[in-house]
């Protein structure tokens, strides 16, 4: 199968700081490709070097086959972009703004007209398409950004960080937008903070820390791969919370965490169930009262924190 | 798609502004106008024009027409930042089209602008009782002339809204233009400052171009000796040359900077 984006080997210095070394990634076609990085990661510059924003240093990039240095201009005619900042005129109304980048697309008058209001439709945007953008919420606006790179329906749409700084509702909204992009078959690669928006949209991930990617999967078997299901225990008795903390953590052979205000002790175990059949007898032995068991699958935060941590902790050892 | 045409797509986004907030083209010109008036009544009673007899109006007229093309530098300025930190020119850039074009469709819009301001302005001259005393020929190379500075100082403005993009640098302009529109044979001759300001202040770009447009609409120009007095057309082509030489290249280093 040929991958809609292949980069290889990305290097991108400012000054002192890498910002991309050693930067891999692929992306099948048709799928969302989440880019999950804390801030600093390295994510934006990513997506500058792939979408011909920023000249790339060292390493390969294609996509939909086209060799990022060699064409970047054919590239650009494969390619949407939304940036970190709702990139669209403020002043104009959203239907002009989408005539007018179509008319730079190449479309003639007419068929610019004709693919902004299909887009305004689309995007639920049709009623406020003649209002100026500086009217928009938040939500609003990124549908517009996102219906602005749609226009020429690219091979690859690059969203970087679409839902930073959105309420809940303007969030949700673009997460349709993007599945409806997706849906119509562009293939997604979208960069976030946020888990949850990478677990909800995409199909794959790869966890980026310090300018390369740390890990790679489905979100699935990212939280899988780590293993380890969770042991939490209630305790009734706060008095008797690190007791119970020390129980459960020689009993899973890995150090529990303390909650004190949950009263809360957990752990990973990679025997799972049968350890925690094992530590509430224990814990029934020394007589301590639960409140509550638990056995559950990591979350997605915890996958990430453990392998970002990881990461800082091989390089400080280096 | 050819750099012209997506420089022209990018011009109309300008117009529309226009259409959309009428207010800031009108408000823009509006000041100009103010201006002109404060000078016309205020103050040019009290002011002599060497060589030039009682006809201040005739003097101001091309002073303010000047001023008028220096006062865009800033809009260029402004919307090139604004653009860049939005996120426009990115999008721009991440798009099928020349580079050039986004530097074309600003240069578009604002000789438009300022086209419109000249217009409006000498409309309003007439209506004053300033008058071009040679002929058509030469009241439209003086109009090219203003046009021709304005041109330069677009460069300029690219360079500075490439290079300087936090909201300080635009204040920063919008205050600095004052000095350089007043130390300028705009609203007084050169000829009847301080000697030494007036070696200085001649020498302004904003001087020549205003003296030669004097000389091209026979008004008087308020210069009786030196370089400037026989040679302000051949200034006014040149100086405005030079700037436009300097930054023109420098703005396109700017520009290819957005890509480091
Ligand atoms: N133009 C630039 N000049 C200098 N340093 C830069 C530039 N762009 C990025 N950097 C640096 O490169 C590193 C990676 O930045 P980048 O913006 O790619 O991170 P990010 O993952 O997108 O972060 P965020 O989540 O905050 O958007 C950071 O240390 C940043 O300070
Ligand atoms: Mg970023």
């Amino acid at each position: 199968m040929d991958h809609s984006l292949i980069a290889t080997g990305l290097r991108k210095r400012f000054g002192q700081t890498r910002a991309l070394d050693g930067f891999d990634l692929r992306v099948a076609p048709g799928t969302v490709h989440g880019l999950l990085g804390p801030n600093g990661a390295g994510k934006s510059t990513a997506v500058r070097v792939l979408t011909t924003l920023t000249r790339l240093e060292e390493g390969t990039a294609t996509i939909a086959g086209i060799d990022v240095r060699r064409d970047p201009a054919g590239v650009r005619s494969r390619i949407g972009l939304v940036g970190q900042a709702a990139a669209v005129d403020e002043i104009l109304g959203g239907e002009q703004n989408l005539v007018m980048f179509g008319r730079l697309f190449g479309l003639a008058k007419r068929a610019a007209r004709a693919r902004a209001s299909q887009l305004l439709e689309q995007f639920d945007l049709a009623e406020v398409g003649s209002k100026p953008v500086s009217s928009y919420s938040g939500g609003m606006r990124r549908r517009l950004d996102i219906a602005a790179s749609l226009i020429l329906s690219p091979s690859v749409l690059f969203l970087d960080e679409p839902t930073t700084g959105l309420d809940p509702r303007g969030r949700n909204e673009v997460w349709r937008a993007v599945r409806q992009a997706s849906a119509a078959g562009t293939t997604v690669l979208l960069t976030t903070q946020y888990l949850e928006e990478a677990d909800q949209l995409a199909d794959q991930i790869s966890v980026m820390s310090a300018g390369r990617v740390i890990a790679d999967g489905t979100p699935d078997s990212l939280k899988s791969d780590l293993g380890a299901d969770v042991v939490s225990v209630v305790v009734s008795d706060p008095g008797r919370l690190a007791e119970a903390a020390g129980l459960l953590g020689r009993v899973a052979g890995a150090e529990a965490s303390v909650d004190k205000d949950a009263r809360a002790a957990s752990t990973r175990a990679t025997t799972g169930s049968a350890a925690m059949v094992e530590a509430i007898r224990a814990l029934d032995a020394a007589g301590i009262e639960l409140d509550d068991v638990s056995l559950r699958r990591p979350t997605l935060d915890e996958v990430f924190l453990t392998l970002t941590d990881t990461d800082t902790n091989t390089k400080e050892t280096r | 798609m050819s750099a012209i045409r997506a420089g022209w797509i990018i011009t109309l986004r300008d117009l529309q502004h226009w259409v959309r907030q009428p207010a800031m083209p009108i408000f823009g010109i509006a000041f100009t106008i103010m201006l002109l008036l404060m000078f016309a009544f205020l103050f040019g009673g009290a002011i002599e024009i060497p060589g030039g007899g009682a006809d201040y109006i005739g003097f101001l007229l091309p002073g303010v027409f000047t001023l008028t093309m220096l006062f865009g530098l800033e809009n260029t300025m402004a919307a090139m930042s604004e653009d860049s930190k939005r996120g426009v020119t990115d999008r721009f850039r991440s798009m099928p089209i020349p580079s050039s074009s986004i530097v074309l469709g600003r240069a578009g819009a604002d000789l438009l602008y300022s086209a419109l301001s000249l217009a409006v302005l000498m409309g309003g001259g007439l209506l004053l009782g300033w008058r071009v005393e040679t002929g058509l020929g030469q009241a439209v190379l003086a109009a090219a002339l203003l046009l021709w500075l304005r041109f330069a100082l677009l460069w300029l403005g690219i360079f500075l809204g490439l290079t300087f993009r936090g909201a300080g640098a635009t204040m920063a302009i919008q205050v600095l233009v004052w000095p350089i529109g007043f130390l300028s044979s705009v609203f007084v001759s050169t000829e009847t400052m301080p000697a030494w300001l007036g070696a200085v202040t001649q020498w302004n770009p904003v001087s020549i171009t205003a003296t030669a447009a004097r000389e091209l609409f026979g008004n008087p120009t308020g210069v009786t000796a030196g370089l400037l007095s026989t040679h302000a057309v051949l200034l006014a082509v040149v100086v405005p040359l030079a700037i436009t030489l300097v930054f023109l290249p420098l703005s396109a280093r700017a520009y290819r900077g957005l890509g480091k």
